[in-house]
């Protein structure tokens, strides 16, 4: 591509008209199940922040007795074992499952980000002792190792978000290097490093923004699978006792499958939607952001 | 010659990574709050500090931590992990004895996944625009998507309950002692929801990485002389072009051995199958920590023997790398 550019003048008026956010808004509007993903997806977040000022039922609140089912009574979604109504859970639950979600995938995008660019743009001890740390974390048993972090030091939300972040990087970090590995050989780094360019403006200014569609699709597949991870974590009884998410629903009323199985299916049925959703989204921004790369 | 060789750095490096699992173990017990001690007194109603003391001496804390550190490292090597104050048993034993009934559900669960997805994958790649290509893309999403507890309780509501048909959980049947070949079907019976959850999870994992491979692979020169030479397409596709397209494969199920161990702490749960992942919260549950760092070691264990069992199958499929450094 540098290449081409410098043996054609190109006329560069051509390429200016349109915002190139703008285009990939636009490559990802011709992706249907993609706007779908995004569609549902939104409201799920709307539901989840605007929820709880609209159907103000207290999810901790017993009011009814124990599993009344959906449409009795007027609960829409009956109530669970101690009589707490479904629906205000699930409505409730959205708001922590998000955003521990979304802030322990931030929190493995800029461990992973960090590591994957230090190990792709240094060669010898760094990159080996880098790669080495990433293998360790690729043996470890992600959630048991979760669970033990969560077990010794308080089921909080921090520490949950954290436990999740700090098992989960090793996929970003993997794709950043490969990405900086790449990149660092290409024209314009060389060209950058000869004007005596310093290491850090070469990984922050030159290569990093460059490696960045593959890291932002990983990115958002992150959020679905620390969603996932969450849930885990609460369905085997290790979440924060304060709070509603739609794993400790589940995991709250796992003894009555054969009874009652309603009161396990909703939360799940959310956890599942929300996770394709976000997936779907995933897929589309990959095809919008590597149109070259889309797959057969 | 040199497969042996770098077998033995493989395994060396293995015993490194263990290695650092051990002391991040020991810095963990020593991070998180409480320790023997107050545990015992805990138990025993409480206890003066003269006392607490005592039991300090008495198992080792009151010596510097890199002490410390050794005796526990030298304690594993002959693989004592300690005991359970909560089962009343060494921890060793306690793992050995649940370990069987995981490793039955990991095995089967990955046997399953691999197989129904690459039967899958290659269809879908005989045929990329047919009906089943777009099925594995739809069941890669989903597979990926649906929170494997989750699949798990709709497969008991649907397979136990509303049609009776399978178990709802647990390794066998105990109201009726059952002795050799009877004793292995109700355990095989037992054991066909769990794997089909857990494999669930990866059977959508292999059929894409299947299918793309094999897409690689039916698009190569030696398969077109193959076509050429006139074999049948059964042949081609299935002893020519499969054992390359099986390659990616068998790297994945290595890399993915330590996900397929968290899954099954989830599955072991919705199914009380008596294995590790069930102590595993059991033990959390009761602050039993010595048995709950002794499973973090085996399962990373487990993980280090598997990912060098997937090296050796790799190098034996393929010829080409069996000598070659990566």
């Amino acid at each position: 591509m540098t290449k081409q550019s410098s043996l054609f003048k190109v006329d560069h008026e051509d390429f200016r008209d349109e915002n190139p956010f703008m285009e990939i808004f636009r490559m990802y509007l011709k992706n249907y199940s993609a706007v779908l993903g995004l569609l549902v997806l939104l409201l799920i977040v709307f539901i989840s922040l605007i929820g709880p000022f609209i159907y103000s039922v207290d999810p901790f609140e017993m009011v009814w007795l124990p599993f009344t089912h959906p449409g009795e009574q007027g609960f829409i979604l009956g109530t669970d074992y101690l009589g707490r109504d479904l629906l205000a859970q699930i409505i409730h639950g959205g708001k922590v499952t998000l955003a521990v979600g979304c802030s322990a995938a931030l929190l493995s995008v800029v461990i992973g980000i960090t590591i994957g660019s230090l190990s792709g743009f240094y060669s010898g001890w760094i990159e080996e002792l880098l790669m080495r740390i990433t293998e360790f974390f690729q043996v470890l048993p992600t959630l048991l190792f979760s669970m033990v972090i969560v077990a010794l030091f308080g089921a909080s939300l921090p520490v949950i978000t954290f436990a999740i972040g700090i098992v989960s990087w090793t996929a970003v970090a993997r794709i950043t290097r490969a990405e900086f590995l790449r990149i660092r050989e290409l024209e314009y780094v060389t060209a950058s490093r000869s004007v005596g360019a310093r290491d850090i403006y070469l990984i922050m200014r030159v290569i990093l923004p460059n490696a960045l569609p593959p890291i932002v699709v990983q990115a958002t597949l992150m959020v679905g699978s620390a969603i996932l991870f969450e849930a885990g974590l609460s369905f085997l009884g290790l979440s924060d006792p304060n709070v509603m998410s739609w794993g400790a629903i589940m995991g709250n009323n796992r003894q009555y499958i054969l009874q009652e199985g309603f009161v396990l299916m909703y939360p799940g049925m959310a956890i599942f939607m929300t996770v394709l959703a976000i997936s779907l989204v995933g897929d589309g921004l990959n095809d919008s952001l590597n149109p070259k790369l889309r797959k057969r | 010659m040199q497969f042996i060789s770098l077998t033995l750095k493989r395994v060396g490096f293995g015993v490194v990574l263990l290695l650092i699992v051990l002391i991040l173990n020991f810095f963990l017990m020593h991070l998180a709050p409480g320790d023997i001690a107050d545990t015992i007194a805990i138990d025993a109603g409480g206890a003066d500090e003269e006392m607490m003391d005592a039991i300090r001496k008495d198992y080792g804390l009151d010596l510097p931590i890199w002490e410390q550190l050794l005796k526990y490292l030298a304690k594993v090597a002959v693989l004592d992990l300690g005991y359970s104050f909560y089962y009343n048993i060494s921890v060793t034993d306690l793992i050995l004895e649940r370990l069987p009934a995981t490793l039955l559900l990991v095995i089967s669960a990955q046997l399953l996944a691999i197989t129904v997805g690459v039967v899958l994958g290659v269809i879908a790649a005989r045929n990329p625009q047919g009906i089943t290509s777009h099925f594995v893309t739809v069941l890669a999403l989903v597979g990926y998507s649906a929170p494997v507890f989750w699949t798990g309780i709709m497969l008991i509501i649907l397979f136990s309950s509303i049609l009776p048909i399978f178990p709802i959980g647990g390794l066998m049947d105990v109201s009726i002692e059952r002795e050799g070949f009877a004793k292995m079907l109700d355990i095989l019976h037992h054991l066909v929801l769990p794997s089909i959850t857990l494999a669930s999870i990866f059977v959508a994992l292999y059929s894409r990485l299947a299918r793309a491979s094999m897409l690689d692979v039916l698009g190569s020169d030696y398969v077109r002389t193959a076509k050429a030479k006139g074999l049948s397409e059964f042949l081609v596709v299935y002893k020519h072009a499969l054992r390359n397209a099986l390659l990616p494969v068998v790297t994945m199920a290595g890399m993915v051995f330590s996900g397929v161990i968290s899954g099954a702490v989830l599955v072991e749960t919705v199914f009380s199958w008596p294995g590790l992942g069930t102590l595993a919260v059991q033990a959390i549950l009761a602050r039993d920590t010595p048995t709950i760092l002794g499973i973090l070691f085996f399962s990373s264990f487990v993980v280090v023997v598997a990912n060098l069992l997937t090296d050796m199958l790799y190098r034996i499929i393929d010829p080409r790398i069996r000598t070659s450094n990566d």
